[in-house]
């Protein structure tokens, strides 16, 4: 991966002059190639990491496993544009192995969500089966240690 | 009761406690310091070595090996001299596994210092050789290097102060504190120097992984070289081993027989479980090290350049992982610098004068650290120095 790239996956917050001294390129250089990867999509956007229980006390996170069907005119992809147009979706993967999708999805509280997989994905056609498992304490999150003890054990001081 | 003083070797005594000690001290009695303060890698060891140490306790080999190391370590570190820098040294005759780099160092300039020998002794640099040959009753003559010759030691100022006692060399490159490094055409320099003497050098390239302008060179492999040079080198900082204790020795097979003799009484032998694990250091290992040292460039070009931002000259250092800014412009000296940086904005550095006189007006910045923990502490010095010049403006 592009050292830019790695950087701003680090800390999306560093300037163009600070990625600039780090990479030993010119800040007009990495600016370009910053529009450049928004514009052609490999960056996507820019969001913060968050520990979700401090920032909003009202949010519960699942992680839901769905089986579905594929049939000739609706396939994977058919029944993933049905789902993600659900704006509780945070994130929506095709996956291998013993279920097709891995949905995560974030609302304020259990039934909300209890109801959203009933009302909402179970009844989607092609859905088969859907296994929700409710996120209890999260340890790490994008390389981010959220409910971890990361502590430093060196010395302050050292020769 | 006891008079202790009188116990005491009149050696030890004299023996000055280290600059650093004081900072420690202070840094540990107070809540949140941000430290930019340590000489050892963030990173934990790779993996794969870890998995050898706990594969060999797994196996219960856990006695001790041959006083001069497990003969498979000292064939590893023969076959990355030779890949490395092409130089050939016979694993059974001219390598001692040691206690870290700090052992060997030991070693060296026990095997060689009579009372009364000078040793020369460039600075800045690391802590431990002055006191060693103090120990030793030998006179250290100190070499200084200059900002304006990017803290190089030079041809001119190493032949200055060569004279009929002078028997031994240390040459610190990479450097810890500055970070300066010696290309080959400045060894070269030095080999035309020492080439026509009976002077040893003691080359501490604890460092030489760590470079980020080009492959490191070591001084062994300059023409005639390697029978006046007694080579160091570990695994605490190339492969993140602090914590280990392993380093080693290679030199010239007539020195490194009697210096096996102190290690033998000293130490016994490294331990063992630290040597298997170093194996897989060697031998599978480049990627880690490059994956650290790609990091670790990233956070030099940084800090670099934010040291310069802040108004304190920061010269781009080559190798190791510290920057050694210039502090002169507030005129503090090194110490009530780190001092007052330490109480008001809760940022150890370490003063330069801790690694000798001429590191006055000096910091050393250890940028062994998170990029984000980097950042949060330069935010706290530039408020420092905002500080500063409101005070005295
Ligand atoms: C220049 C230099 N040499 C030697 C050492 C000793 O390292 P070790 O005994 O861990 O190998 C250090 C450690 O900080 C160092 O900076």
């Amino acid at each position: 991966m592009d050292n830019i790239l790695k950087l701003l996956k680090q800390n999306a917050r560093l300037s163009n002059k600070e990625i600039a001294s780090m990479t030993g390129l010119t800040e007009e250089a990495v600016a370009a190639k910053i529009k450049e990867y928004e514009s052609s999509g490999v960056i996507k956007g820019y969001s913060a990491i968050l520990d979700d229980d401090l920032a909003d006390k009202d949010n519960v996170t699942c992680f839901i496993a769905v089986k579905v069907t594929p049939t000739a005119e609706f396939g994977f992809d058919a029944i993933a544009k049905k789902i993600l147009s659900y704006k509780e979706v945070e994130s929506l993967t095709l996956m291998s192995g013993a279920f097709d999708l891995a949905v995560t999805i974030s609302g304020t509280n259990y039934k909300e969500i209890a109801l959203f997989v009933a009302q909402r994905l179970s009844t989607i056609e092609g859905v088969v089966s859907t296994s929700t498992h409710f996120f209890l304490k999260r340890y790490k999150d994008k390389g981010f240690m959220i409910n971890a003890d990361d502590k430093d054990e060196r010395s302050f001081v050292s020769p | 009761m006891m008079d202790y003083d009188r116990i005491l070797s009149e050696k030890c005594k004299e023996i000055k406690p280290s600059g650093i000690r004081k900072f420690f001290d202070i840094a540990n009695s107070m809540e949140g310091v941000i430290s930019l303060g340590v000489g050892e890698p963030d990173f934990a060891t790779p993996w794969s070595i870890r998995s050898k140490a706990i594969d060999t306790l797994q196996k219960g080999k856990t006695v001790y090996t041959a006083n001069a190391g497990l003969l498979e370590l000292r064939v590893a570190i023969s076959k990355y001299l030779e890949r490395k820098y092409n130089l050939k040294y016979d694993p059974k005759e001219d390598i001692i596994i040691t206690v870290g780099g700090s052992e060997a160092i030991d070693l060296c300039i026990r095997a060689v210092v009579d009372p009364g020998d000078e040793v020369l002794v460039v600075e800045p640099s690391f802590v431990c050789y002055k006191p060693i040959v103090d120990l030793m009753h030998g006179v250290p003559v100190v070499i200084e290097t200059k900002p304006e010759d990017n803290f190089k030691l030079t041809a001119e100022a190493l032949r200055e102060k060569i004279t009929d006692k002078t028997k031994l060399l240390i040459l610190p490159f990479p450097n810890n504190p500055t970070g300066a490094i010696l290309t080959r055409p400045e060894l070269e320099a030095i080999a035309e120097v020492l080439r026509g003497t009976n002077i040893l050098v003691l080359t501490d390239e604890i460092y030489s992984e760590l470079t980020y302008q080009g492959k490191h060179v070591s001084i062994a492999e300059i023409d005639g070289m390697q029978e006046r040079t007694l080579y160091v080198n570990g695994f605490s900082k190339a492969f993140a081993m602090t914590g280990w204790r392993l380093g080693y020795v290679a030199g010239p097979q007539p020195l490194v027989s009697q210096m096996l003799k102190i290690h033998q009484y000293a130490i016994m032998c490294s331990p063992t479980v630290s040597q298997y694990a170093a194996i897989e250091a060697l031998e599978n290992c480049d990627k880690d090290v490059q994956a650290m040292v790609r990091e670790y460039d990233m956070r030099r070009r940084y800090i670099v350049n934010a040291f310069n931002e802040l108004g304190l000259d920061c010269f781009e250092p080559g190798g190791a992982f510290y920057v050694f800014p210039c502090i002169k412009s507030t005129g503090l000296t090194s110490q009530q610098f780190c001092e007052d940086l330490l109480y008001k904005h809760k940022v150890a550095v370490v003063p330069g004068d801790a690694f000798g006189n001429c590191g006055e007006g000096y910091i050393r910045v250890s940028y062994a650290y998170s990029l984000q923990h980097l950042k949060t502490a330069v935010e706290y010095i530039g408020e420092y120095l905002d500080d500063l010049k409101k005070n005295n403006g």
